[in-house]
């Protein structure tokens, strides 16, 4: 359960105050998929990253789970976010020295997972995502389509209650961005919270609960059904 | 994140990143080296002066004829008298002394020795029987005026005299002569080898006695004495004085100069400049530090995306402090460990290339090289890690 109350996020841009996000609430359960759209700069990807905690709001309070999260400390918030939330990026950002595997294995390795689990939850995630044979392969002998393979496993091999997903096609084309989003729509089907800022109206429509922002404010907020 | 997986993760980054990581750990070991090096360069030196000088005995004096130049000239020389000489009679009052334990006195010259056909020019050295005990001279055969054949014309030969003029009999026992006079060899010399710009092994030692009429003198070349103990050392130098000047009539007409003060002094000046060598050498670890941190701070530009990533999915500050802290630490180890065997390996070069010099490393000096490496290392790294350990991930991640 993801609860945000007024939010407002302001950066400086020389003398210029941009307010990427204005007096925002929105509310999110456990177990929802939520696409999030609107035009470029609209706030939708300082939304993500203050629930993912990678950012902090300048005011406002967001409760995750039922617990004021806004005030923990900066152990606590990484420990939320290898524990609770799963990130996917439009740029992948797999680590280029790293195999596929490695890559897959780095939140287990964070989370002070004893390498014989890692192993078995690695082998285990290569299977369903179709890796196998791409396990000892580094990013840059990837495709694009593999690589977010990659990345989403990287996301879920902790078993995250939410996963946010920043425009996770942006940089595949529409076929292969087709067969991520089935991928993480896999997820949300087995309980997990889905989160997909996206650009494209197709895939937006595919979730069942559509909000679009514009200048930093909520534009609409709808459900959907994507018959 | 556990210990272990720390190290793996940061030594895969140093592998990733392998010319860099070479270059840090070359600089890093050069400059062990040289400290090693240079310590064993100098340290080996300071051994080498010390050994030649306990060669030559010890809690040693020796006495010559004339003032020290220290003090001006002799001053009977401005009124055209030489300094008096130092007789026979001076050792033997000298060897009374209750501080020395005994005395030789020494007459040094060149005379042809000639025996079995063979004729050369050597140095003679003529003595009492204290000279190769006082000198730490060994006899390997044979005696030089022990009791009951004092004063009779024995002479003693030097190692490679004794297998020239005689290759294929004994020495001892043969007849040999020395400029006009007929000696009996009592004693060959162990083969010793050059101290102190001397060889030992092409002298022949003669009788005090004869040696004076050889060379037809009355007048001493040195009197070498060892006192009793390395306390006793002042007291004998002054009673030395004290007796001589009293027996020349109140003139201070001859210098005593005490080996030890020369050796502590060059032990002094020798390990002062083993320092300041092992001191220039520690620099360039310094400067290895300095480029160590300048390559760190590249790295965390260049991961800065990477760093970024690690905090998204659950890094905390501390975690990323470590993996730069320990990266450093790990190029400074390699650099040390490399830098030792280097170090070791060029000590060993030296003593092969010069086998007089015992050029070994000191402990100290090799513990200091890896410990200042290594603390150059950890200090090098603490303002990259922390630079890495405050990145703003949202901004970490936007970089590219
Ligand atoms: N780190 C930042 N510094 C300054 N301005 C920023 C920063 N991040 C975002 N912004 C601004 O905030 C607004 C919202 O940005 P963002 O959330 O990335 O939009 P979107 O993801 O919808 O394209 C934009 O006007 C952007 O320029
Ligand atoms: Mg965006």
């Amino acid at each position: 359960m993801i609860d945000l109350t007024a939010i407002t996020r302001i950066f400086h841009m020389g003398d210029q105050v941009v307010r990427a996000l204005d007096d925002v609430s929105v509310r999110i359960s456990s177990g929802e998929y939520v696409s999030i759209m609107g035009p470029s700069g609209s706030g939708k990807s300082t939304l993500l990253n203050i629930i993912g905690l990678l950012d902090k709001p300048n005011s406002g309070n967001y409760a995750l789970d039922g617990k004021n999260v806004t005030a923990l400390s900066e152990n606590e918030q990484a420990q939320i976010r290898r524990e609770k939330i799963g990130f996917v990026f439009q740029t992948f950002h797999l680590v280029p020295r790293l195999t596929a595997a490695e890559n897959i294995e780095l939140p287990l390795i964070l989370g002070g997972i004893p390498p014989k689990d890692r192993c078995l939850r690695v082998d285990a995630a290569l299977l369903a995502f179709e890796l196998q044979d791409r396990a000892q392969h580094r990013p840059a002998e990837l495709s694009g389509g593999q690589r977010q393979r990659v990345a989403i496993a990287r996301a879920t091999i902790m078993q995250p209650t939410v996963i946010l997903a920043d425009e996770p096609t942006g940089n595949l084309d529409h076929h292969i961005g087709g067969e991520v989003m089935s991928l993480l729509e896999k997820l949300y089907e087995s309980g997990t919270t889905l989160i997909v800022v996206t650009h494209d109206r197709e895939l937006g429509a595919r979730a069942h609960r559509q909000i679009i922002m514009r200048d930093g404010k909520i534009l609409t907020d709808q459900a959907n059904d994507p018959a | 994140m556990t210990l272990p997986d720390t190290l793996q993760l940061s030594f895969k980054a140093i592998m990733s990143y392998r010319l860099r990581s070479l270059l840090i750990v070359f600089a890093m070991a050069l400059g062990v080296a040289a400290v090693i090096v240079l310590t064993a360069l100098g340290d080996g030196a300071r051994r080498y002066v010390v050994n030649q000088f306990s060669s030559i005995g010890t809690n040693l004096l020796v006495v010559l004829p004339g003032r020290a130049e220290t003090s001006g000239s002799f001053p009977g020389a401005v009124l055209g008298q030489t300094p008096r000489d130092l007789t026979l009679k001076d050792a033997q009052l000298v060897g009374r002394l209750p501080q020395v334990r005994r005395y030789a006195p020494l007459n040094v010259g060149v005379a042809e020795l000639s025996a079995a056909n063979r004729l050369r020019e050597v140095t003679v050295l003529g003595s009492n029987a204290n000279l190769i005990p006082i000198r730490h001279m060994q006899l390997a055969q044979g005696s030089f005026l022990t009791q009951g054949s004092a004063q009779s014309a024995q002479i003693v030969l030097g190692a490679k005299l004794a297998s020239e003029f005689f290759p294929r009999s004994q020495a001892i026992g043969q007849r040999v002569r020395l400029g006009e006079n007929r000696f009996l060899v009592s004693g060959v010399l162990v083969l010793q080898g050059e101290s102190m710009g001397f060889n030992t092994d092409e002298v022949v030692i003669i009788p005090i006695d004869y040696a004076q009429s050889l060379f037809n003198t009355t007048s001493l070349f040195r009197v070498l004495v060892e006192v009793n103990s390395r306390s006793e050392i002042q007291s004998a130098k002054q009673a030395v004085l004290d007796t001589l000047k009293e027996s020349h009539d109140g003139e201070d007409d001859i210098t005593v100069i005490t080996q030890d003060a020369i050796l502590a002094t060059f032990d002094r000046i020798l390990h002062a400049l083993t320092l300041a060598v092992a001191g220039i050498a520690a620099i360039s670890l310094i400067v290895a530090g300095v480029l160590i941190m300048n390559v760190m701070l590249v790295a965390v530009n260049q991961r800065t995306a990477e760093i970024g990533l690690l905090k998204a999915i659950g890094a905390t500050a501390a975690d990323i402090r470590r993996l730069f802290f320990v990266e450093a630490l790990w190029l400074s180890l390699a650099g040390a460990v490399i830098g030792f065997i280097l170090g070791q390996f060029g000590s060993l070069l030296l003593r092969f290339a010069y086998p007089q010099l015992p050029a070994w490393a000191p402990v100290w000096a090799s513990l200091a090289g890896i410990i200042v490496a290594l603390i150059a290392g950890i200090l090098a790294s603490l303002l990259p890690a922390s630079r890495a350990a405050r990145l703003d991930p949202v901004k970490a991640l936007g970089k590219k």
